[in-house]
């Protein structure tokens, strides 16, 4: 008799494990691939999934096999016209049974590539993974909205879930211990000292009556509730949409707060993100604005910074705050600015800030532009700074500033 | 037919299926095929959906098996095939094992459900008790045990040495799977509980035998003398199961590599004879779902509609399209198969002329039997050299075509003539011999008093190359191996052409 089986319910994921063996292994090739599609995206769907492609010799197992060449007889079916003794031209690919049949080639050829579709939660794994914030501080209490649950001992009463079953037999032992004894001694003596009958049954019952459990023996786990100490960090987000940025450079830029902002968000719940665009003059903008609303005018990078300052001195006190600021301009900026901008960056912001990361859209890749030059005198280590001349650029650009410090 | 219909019930109408029905069905399948004489493992039939049939494929169809990246590729593969609608799902999948494992996809209508039980469930199972080569391979009753074993201590492994480690030499040993094959002798039945036992005990004995003192003797003076004796060759013989050398004699191996290799071993070993009996094994499990499932609308048990389906579905997958056609991949082992079965019935029960010419001994015999001993003795290579009829070639239009790589044009050999039936026939039957499809490499010598590097020697036959991919191969092995690894080109008459040679990194 057959056994018939419904497994229809059954996990239908076993190979979830091997699945993700095969994109952790080929990380690499597959990081490459998804920073194409990005470069290629608009900016408003970055965070979906996608179709990614690994060249299909990377990816072949290596066996033994027999190769193409040598002498050979094949048996093919379908023969219409050939009689014994036959010659045929070779096929120019040298076919594999070398019989001219056309099926037998086409099958060797397939793609160059190895395609698939990463789900979204895969591929913005692959696009942040090893991204991080520098030097993170975890010190902070934060808004008292996590918790951690902490063992705490044992409580008298609580749910029956939490039933120490050790704890409480354990009591119960002691007190019976602690009751029976006098007792049992006196029925001892009595019984040694030839007590009557009734005495030593009252007794024994007196003894029986001391229950085997009882309320107060209960013991529970008792777990305390407790704030955890969380990471709060504040992104300044510094954009400068002057005249001289083009529609490009505004663009790439866009980009660039687009895929930081992704990071963010995804990797830390607690990442405030103020975003400040400057063109003469700074002012703060909700993100809708700062990555939608056209605005223009001349250059003064010192504004967006003193906005920066007036608005940490106003709500982000750097001993609760971690506190970063990312930068991206042209690099066009006038007379004194630049100097009196780089003094002021090293001055009264990078003491109070964790890092500071500086991206420049130049016109050219060679040319050294005011701003530049001179916050390249800025010597302290939390600052970085890079340059985005190309779509591609943008996401090497961000790896290279938040990658993982290596412990 | 209709006259000879008794008067049983159609068992059900239209394509919708239960349990209960799928119960009823295999009830009278199981009745009929007992009737012709198929002798079988219990079946265990699971109705799965249809990802999860794509989870089965990607472990070569063990309903369980340890991780490993390239499932995962393989899964990938097939999940990608499906979801573009370039490929469709097969209708099931059959395991080797006791009780054999069939799994039914939901989305099947009930004369497909029908089709598989008969195909999966009587067919390939009895096959797999049947046929020589299985009952010598593998040992279908433990085969799940030990791939729960595999997995689990696969598992341990990563845990204890990492996910690297264990990687890196699960990858070299699927590289030389091809090669973990002892075809000349009967391997020790599996069992997971000694398999386990007997691990713990090497482990035990290696650490209890372990005492420092020895290093500090003195070595007697005797040995040197002794080391001047005559070189001899290690192994004294050739050994082609590369796998089981490396488990044995690798002079670097830890002993959980050691495992590892031996389970991968233990798993081209159930495989091997699956690779050998394609066109039996698919052959006699369409012939038995045909003949089955017309016993049944015989005895009028399934309606017309049932039957049509079934037909529609059958002669698919018994289809040969010529040399010349687009979807022509080779020859199909279902068509061969299943028409070099059907014409053993055909000789045996209405022989003309011809056939008592070819087949004296099989012509008026009982067809069962000259079948059923067929299936038990035969693999692919000596069943279409002793059956293949010329009838069939002449249906196939066969033909041979010599490829020389001196000459710029094929010569045909032999088509389906009276001249040429006897040499297409070898000719096929060849080219379902092992060794056209892999490699012959063995290894012939291991310096194990000296260098320890090892020595392959491919016997390269007419001239056939091998693939650039042999020098991965080659690296793969010297990484288990731990020292160089060299193989030559060996060809029969003009000795060692070639050679390769590889270092571990």
């Amino acid at each position: 008799m057959s056994m018939i089986i419904d497994r229809r319910l059954n996990d239908r994921n076993k190979n979830a494990t091997n699945r993700q063996r095969f994109i952790k292994r080929y990380k690499a090739q597959l990081r490459r691939s998804v920073a194409d599609i990005v470069a290629d995206r608009s900016i408003t769907d970055m965070s979906r999934g996608g179709e990614v492609g690994i060249p299909v010799k990377d990816i072949s197992e290596p066996r033994f096999r027999i190769g193409r060449g040598g002498d050979r007889e094949m048996v093919h079916p379908g023969n219409k016209e050939f009689n014994t003794g036959d010659m045929i031209a070779k096929p120019k690919s040298g076919g594999g049974g070398g019989s001219g049949s056309g099926g037998e080639g086409q099958g060797d050829e397939g793609q160059d590539n190895f395609m698939f579709t990463l789900s979204k939660e895969e591929f913005m794994n692959l696009f942040f993974d090893d991204l991080e914030l520098p030097r993170l501080a975890r010190t902070v209490l934060g808004d008292s909205q996590q918790f951690t649950y902490r063992r705490a001992g044992y409580t008298p009463s609580g749910v029956p879930a939490n039933l120490s079953v050790p704890r409480s037999v354990k009591n119960a032992m002691a007190r019976r211990i602690a009751l029976t004894a006098p007792l049992k001694r006196e029925l001892e003596e009595l019984i040694k000292s030839g007590g009557s009958a009734e005495e030593i049954e009252a007794l024994e019952k007196r003894i029986e009556r001391i229950p085997f459990l009882d309320e107060y023996d209960l013991r529970f786990r008792h777990r305390v509730k407790e704030p955890k100490p969380i990471s709060r960090a504040v992104m300044f987000c510094l954009m400068d949409v002057s005249a001289s940025m083009s529609e490009d450079k505004k663009d790439l830029a866009k980009r660039f707060y687009t895929l930081l902002y992704l990071f963010l968000s995804r990797k830390y719940e607690q990442v405030e993100l103020v975003f400040i665009r400057h063109t003469s003059n700074a002012e703060e903008v909700d993100e809708h604005a700062f990555f939608h609303d056209p605005q223009t005018g001349g250059t003064v990078v010192m504004s967006a910074l003193d906005l920066m300052i007036e608005i940490q001195q106003e709500r982000y006190p750097p001993n609760t705050w971690n506190i970063y600021g990312a930068q991206v301009s042209d690099g066009d900026a006038f007379g004194s600015d630049p100097q009196r901008s780089a003094m002021r960056l090293s001055k009264d912001i990078l003491p109070w800030c964790k890092y500071f990361a500086y991206v420049e859209v130049p016109d050219s890749p060679t040319t050294i532009t005011p701003l530049a030059a001179a916050y390249s005198q800025i010597r302290e280590s939390s600052f970085a700074m890079s340059t985005v001349m190309d779509r591609s650029d943008v996401y090497p650009v961000l790896r290279e500033l938040f990658q993982k410090e290596s412990v | 037919m209709t006259a000879a219909k008794m008067k049983n019930s159609v068992l059900s109408h239209g394509g919708d299926w239960d349990f209960e029905l799928l119960q009823r069905y295999d009830k009278e399948i199981a009745v009929i095929a007992k009737e012709y004489g198929l002798d079988t493992y219990p079946n265990q039939i699971e109705v799965i959906a249809s990802e999860q049939m794509l989870d089965a494929y990607a472990s070569v169809g063990l309903p369980i098996s340890y991780s490993h990246w390239s499932y995962g590729k393989e899964f990938i593969q097939n999940e990608e095939a499906y979801r573009r609608g370039m490929r469709g799902l097969a209708y099931e999948l059959v395991i080797n094992s006791d009780p054999c494992i069939a799994y039914l996809m939901e989305d099947n209508s009930m004369p497909m459900q029908a089709l598989v039980i008969a195909h999966a469930c009587y067919g390939h199972n009895s096959f797999f008790k049947g046929n020589y080569l299985f009952k010598q391979w593998t040992s279908a009753d433990a085969i799940v045990d030990y791939m729960v074993f595999a997995r689990k201590y696969i598992f341990d492994c990563e845990q204890r040495f990492g996910e690297q480690r264990v990687e890196e030499t699960i990858d070299a040993c699927h590289a030389l799977m091809d090669h973990g094959v002892d075809r000349f002798h009967r391997p020790s039945p599996l069992s997971a509980e000694d398999e386990l036992h007997r691990q713990h005990e090497r482990e035990e004995h290696a650490w209890k035998q372990y005492d420092d003192i020895w290093r500090t003797l003195p070595q007697k003076a005797v040995d040197k003398a002794g080391a001047k004796k005559k070189k001899r060759n290690f192994p004294p013989e050739p050994q082609e199961n590369l796998l089981y050398f490396i488990e044995k004699y690798s002079p670097t191996l830890e002993p959980w590599q050691r495992e590892i290799v031996r389970i991968v071993r233990k798993l081209a070993q159930y495989f091997y004879p699956q690779g050998l009996t394609k066109v039996m094994n698919e052959g006699w499990a369409t012939f038995w779902h045909y003949t089955l499932l017309n016993t049944m609308y015989d005895r009028g048990l399934v309606d017309d509609g049932f039957m049509f389906e079934i037909l529609q579905s059958h002669t698919n997958v018994v289809m040969q399209p010529g040399f010349d056609h687009p979807a022509y991949s080779g020859i199909n082992p279902y068509a061969l198969g299943f028409a070099m079965m059907k014409d053993i019935r055909r000789i045996c029960e209405e022989p003309d002329d011809e056939d008592r010419a070819w087949f004296p001994d099989i012509v008026d015999k009982d067809w069962r039997e000259v079948l059923d001993f067929a299936m038990r003795n035969y693999k692919d290579e000596s069943f279409i050299a002793q059956y293949l009829s010329p009838k069939l070639i002449r249906e196939f239009h066969l033909f041979a075509i010599a490829d020389q790589h001196k000459e710029d044009h094929l010569r045909v050999e032999a088509i389906h003539n009276e001249a040429g039936y006897r040499e297409v026939r070898r000719l096929l039957s060849k080219q379902y011999n092992r060794d056209v499809l892999i490699p012959d490499i063995q290894i012939y010598r291991y310096e194990h008093m000296g260098d320890r590097s090892l020595t392959l020697r491919y016997n390269r036959l007419r001239d056939r190359p091998l693939t650039d991919d042999a020098t991965e191969v080659l690296k793969h092995l010297s990484r288990l191996w731990g020292f160089t690894v060299t193989m030559e080109i060996y060809e029969e008459g003009s000795g060692v052409v070639d050679k390769v040679e590889v270092s571990p990194a």
